[in-house]
C-alpha cells in the first residue's frame, strides 16, 4: 500500500503548512511503526543537478524510518548539547566542534547506505560516528579522553574512528581527508564489492587544493567516491561567499557531476545519497552539496555570533530545523502523538545522562599508552622521554 | 633591486633616516637600537598586542606591505590582527580562503614583486600543506634564479607550541623542519617586547622568514613594550641570565620554564647561564660557544620531540667546538617522541597544568647532570 502524501513547502512555518491526511492513514498509535507501510514524501526543495539529471523529489519512507530518524537526531542533538556543557565544565578539553543543526546529513546518509560503505570526515565527527553505530558511552569517553573511548582516549573530539562499520574517522587538517576517501574508493573498486566511499568536507575545505587533486584522480579512474560538501555556510568565521568565488560547491567539480541537496531534510539527504551511490558505482565520482547549518560556533572557542546575526540562527531553527521537520512529518501523518515524541526526547536525555555518568567512571589512559601505537609493535623502534637518558623505551 | 636589498640588510638596527623608496622602505624616523629601547618606557601589553603593534607599524611604514591569512580580516583567532583591516583597508589586510599552500605560494609571488608579504598560517600545525612552497619555492628562489628574483619580503607568521589542551593539531612545534632548509630564517620570540622587535626585523629582513609565535604566551606574557618603531637583530642570541655552572639554551615559550628551573637550581647552589637563541637559523653559535667555554656544561630544551629536534644541531655544533671544555655530555630536555594527545596533557605539558610543576622535573634532570 503506497500512499502518496504531498506536503507543502516545509520551509514555511508549520502553521501555514497544509498536511492533509486521508482518513485511511489514521491508525492507532501503537501500530504506527508498521514496517510494511510506505509513505511517499516530497522534499520541500528540489534537487539541483550539475551534469546529471537530479533524482525525483518523491522520497519513499516508512513510519519506522521516520521514528528512527527522530530518535537518532534527537539523540545527536542531545549529545552535542551535553558535550557543550561538559566542555564548559572543563571535563572535555582541547578542541571540540559540535554538529547540532547538521544532524540530517548524518542520519539521511546512513539510511541510504550500508556499513560496508565507507565514510571519512573532518573534525566535526561526533554524530557521524554515532550514525555509524557508535555508542554514546564511547563518544563521551573519547571526548573526555578516557580509556573507554572509541580511540582509547588518545584521539579526542576530532578523532573518532569505527573500523567495524567503515568509519575511517575524524581528521584534524582541513580537507586532508578527501584524498584519503579516494584511496578508500580505489580499494573498493578493486575488490568489486559494490561499495562506495563518502568523503565529507566543509565549505571551508572546498577551497583546498588537494580536494581538486583528489577529484581529478577519482574522475580519471572512475572511482566510486562521493564527495559530500557539508555546506554550513561558514568556514570558521568566514562566510562562504567571502572565501569562494563560486559558492555553488556542487558545480565546483567542473567535469564531475554534482547535486545540490537540502541538507536540513533527512529524507532529501537519503534520496541524494541513494542516487549518488548508484551513480558512483556506474559512472565514478559525484559531488553532493548539502545545504546545512551549524547552530554552534565553529568550535567551542567561537561564540558563533560575531559573523552572523542571532536572527539568522533563530530563523533557521524555526524554519529549517532537521529534528522539527521530522517531528512535523510524524505528527501530520499521525504516526505518534506529541507526547510520545516528548517521551522519546526524555528517554534520549536519560540515555545521554547515563552515558556521561558511565564515561566519567572510565579511567584515564595509562601513562604507558603514551608510547604505544606510535609504530607497530615489535619493530624495536626506540623512543625517548624528555631527556634521552632517563626515559628510553623500545616501543611496545 | 639587489642594491636596495643590500642597503637595508642587518644595518637596520643602527639609527638612521631612510630616504629612498624601493623595496627597502624603512620605518619613518629614527629606529631605536636595543640599548635605547631598554630604557624607553612603554605600556604593559601582552604578546598578541605586541604582535599587533608590530603589524600596525609594518603596514604604516611601508605602503607596499600586506597582511593576509585565514580570518585575519576579523582580527585572527588570537586577535593579533585586530583593527588592521579597519585602519589600512581591505586591500592590504584581507582574509584568504582556507588554503595554506595557496596562501604561501601567493605570498611568494607578492614578495617577488618587491612587496612585503606578511602571511599568517592560523596554527603552525597547518603549515604542512605550505611546506612545499616554503621549502621549494621560497627558500630557493634567490639561489636558483642566480639572484634575479627573490621573495625576501616574505614573512610567515604562525602560532606554535602547546597550550596544554591543544591536542594533536593545535600543539606542534615544527621549527626543526624549517631549520633544515638553507635560504629561510626561523625566528621565535620569548616575550612581547622581543616579539615586536623581532617581528619588525623579520618583516624588513631581505630574506624569507618563518616567524613562530608562542601561543601559550599570547595572553600570559605581559611586559612593558615601547610604543615606537624598533627592531631587534636577527641571528643574535641574548644572555638572559648570567651564571657559571651550566649554560641553558632555549627559545620561545620554553624559556619561561627554563627561567623557573634556573630559580629552582639557584636554591641548590647551581648557577645557570640562560641564553635565548631567538633566531634558530642562522643561529648565533659564538654566544653559545663562549658561554659553554665558561661553564663547561650545556643543556638545551625545546618543546618539539627530542629526536631530530633543533637541540641536536646545537649539541653537535657545540661538541665540535668545545669538546675539550665540556665537563659533561650535552643534555637535551625536550618533548617526548610521541604525538600530542590531549588526554596526556598532564604528562606532556606538566608546566601548563597548575597541579604539577615541570620545573621539578627539569631540576631533577639538572641535578643529575651536575653530579
Amino acid at each position: 500500500m503506497a500512499l502518496t502524501h504531498r506536503s507543502s513547502n516545509l520551509l514555511r512555518p508549520f502553521t501555514t503548512a497544509v498536511f492533509s491526511s486521508t482518513p485511511s492513514l489514521r491508525r492507532p498509535f501503537s501500530s504506527s511503526a508498521d514496517d510494511t507501510t510506505t509513505i511517499t514524501i516530497e522534499t520541500s526543495v528540489p534537487f539541483t543537478g550539475h551534469k546529471c539529471d537530479p533524482p525525483s523529489r518523491s522520497v519513499e519512507t516508512s513510519p519506522k524510518e521516520l521514528m528512527t530518524f527522530f530518535r537518532d537526531m534527537a539523540k545527536m542533538r542531545r549529545m552535542e548539547i551535553a558535550a557543550d556543557s561538559l566542555y564548559k565544565a572543563k571535563l572535555i578539553r582541547g578542541f571540540c566542534h559540535l554538529y547540532d543543526g547538521q544532524e540530517a546529513v548524518a542520519v539521511g546518509m546512513e539510511a541510504a547506505i550500508t556499513k560496508k560503505d565507507c565514510i571519512i570526515t573532518a573534525y566535526r565527527d561526533h554524530c557521524i560516528y554515532l550514525g555509524r553505530g557508535g555508542t554514546l558511552l564511547e563518544c563521551f569517553s573519547e571526548l573526555m579522553g578516557r580509556q573507554g573511548g572509541c580511540s582509547k582516549g588518545k584521539g579526542g573530539s576530532m578523532h573518532f574512528y569505527k573500523k567495524d562499520s567503515g568509519f575511517y574517522g575524524g581528521h584534524g587538517i582541513v580537507g586532508a581527508q578527501v584524498p584519503l576517501g579516494c584511496g578508500l574508493a580505489f580499494a573498493q573498486k578493486y575488490s568489486k564489492d559494490e561499495t562506495v566511499s563518502f568523503a565529507l568536507y566543509g565549505d571551508g575545505a572546498a577551497n583546498q587544493g588537494q580536494l581538486f587533486e583528489a577529484l581529478n584522480m577519482a574522475a580519471l579512474w572512475d572511482l566510486p567516491a562521493i564527495l559530500v560538501c557539508e555546506n554550513n555556510h561558514y568556514g570558521m568565521g568566514t562566510a562562504e561567499w567571502r572565501a569562494a568565488k563560486s559558492p555553488a560547491y556542487y558545480k565546483r567539480g567542473d567535469y564531475v557531476p554534482g547535486l545540490k541537496v537540502d541538507g536540513m531534510d533527512a529524507l532529501a539527504v537519503k534520496q541524494a545519497c541513494k542516487f549518488a551511490k548508484e551513480h558512483a558505482l556506474k559512472n565514478g565520482p559525484i559531488i553532493l552539496e548539502m545545504d546545512t547549518y551549524r547552530y554552534h560556533g565553529h568550535s567551542m572557542s567561537d561564540p558563533g555570533s560575531t559573523y552572523r546575526t542571532r536572527d539568522e540562527i533563530s530563523g533557521v531553527r524555526q524554519e529549517r530545523d532537521p529534528v522539527e521537520r521530522i517531528r512535523k512529518l510524524i505528527l501530520s501523518h499521525e504516526l505518534a502523538t506529541e507526547k510520545e515524541l516528548k517521551d522519546i526526547e526524555k528517554e534520549v536525555r536519560k540515555e545521554v545522562d547515563e552515558a556521561i555518568a558511565q564515561a566519567k567512571e572510565s579511567p584515564m589512559p595509562d601513562p604507558s599508552e603514551l608510547f604505544t601505537n606510535v609504530y607497530v609493535k615489535g619493530y624495536g623502534v626506540e623512543a625517548f622521554g624528555a631527556d634521552r637518558k632517563e626515559v628510553r623505551a623500545v616501543l611496545p | 633591486m639587489a642594491t636596495s636589498l643590500r642597503r637595508f640588510g642587518r644595518l637596520a638596527l643602527i639609527s638612521r633616516n631612510w630616504s629612498g623608496r624601493g623595496f627597502s622602505t624603512s620605518p619613518s624616523g629614527e629606529i631605536n637600537s636595543y640599548s635605547n629601547i631598554q630604557q624607553s618606557e612603554g605600556k604593559s601589553i601582552n604578546l598578541f598586542s605586541a604582535i599587533n603593534q608590530a603589524l600596525h607599524i609594518a603596514l604604516e611604514t611601508d605602503p607596499r606591505s600586506y597582511v593576509f591569512g585565514e580570518d585575519v580580516g576579523f582580527g585572527g583567532v588570537f586577535r593579533c590582527t585586530t583593527g588592521l583591516a579597519d585602519r589600512f583597508g581591505k586591500h592590504r589586510v584581507f582574509n584568504t580562503p582556507l588554503c595554506e599552500q595557496g596562501i604561501v605560494g601567493f605570498a611568494v609571488g607578492l614578495a617577488a614583486m618587491g612587496n612585503r608579504a606578511i602571511a599568517e598560517i592560523q596554527f603552525a600545525d597547518y603549515i604542512y600543506p605550505a611546506f612545499d612552497q616554503i621549502v621549494n619555492e621560497a627558500a630557493k628562489f634567490r639561489y636558483r634564479s642566480g639572484n634575479q628574483f627573490n621573495c625576501g619580503g616574505l614573512t610567515i607568521r604562525a602560532p606554535y607550541g602547546a597550550v596544554g589542551h591543544g591536542g594533536h593539531y593545535h600543539s606542534q612545534s615544527p621549527e626543526a623542519f624549517f631549520c633544515h632548509v638553507p635560504g629561510i630564517k626561523v625566528v621565535i620570540p620569548r616575550s612581547p617586547r622581543q616579539a615586536k622587535g623581532l617581528l619588525l626585523s623579520c618583516i624588513r629582513d631581505p630574506n624569507p622568514v618563518v616567524f613562530f609565535e608562542p601561543k601559550w604566551l599570547y595572553r600570559l606574557a605581559v611586559e612593558e613594550v615601547p610604543e615606537d618603531d624598533y627592531m631587534l637583530p636577527l641571528s643574535e642570541s641574548e644572555i638572559i641570565q648570567e651564571g657559571s655552572d651550566i649554560t641553558l639554551v632555549g627559545w620561545g615559550a620554553q624559556l619561561s620554564i627554563m627561567e623557573q628551573a634556573c630559580i629552582e637550581a639557584e636554591k641548590d647552589g647551581i648557577s645557570c647561564e640562560l641564553i635565548d637563541l631567538k633566531t634558530l637559523i642562522p643561529w648565533d653559535k659564538e654566544t653559545v660557544e663562549t658561554s659553554v667555554r665558561k661553564t663547561g656544561r650545556l643543556l638545551i630544551s625545546h618543546e618539539a620531540p627530542v629526536t631530530g629536534g633543533f637541540g641536536a644541531e646545537i649539541s653537535a655544533s657545540i661538541v665540535e667546538r668545545c669538546f675539550l671544555r665540556l665537563e659533561a655530555p650535552v643534555a637535551r630536555i625536550c618533548g617526548l617522541d610521541t604525538p600530542l594527545s590531549t588526554c596526556f596533557r598532564t604528562l606532556l605539558y606538566a608546566h601548563q597544568e597548575q597541579d604539577i610543576g615541570c620545573n621539578q622535573v627539569n631540576n631533577k634532570l639538572l641535578a643529575i647532570l651536575l653530579l
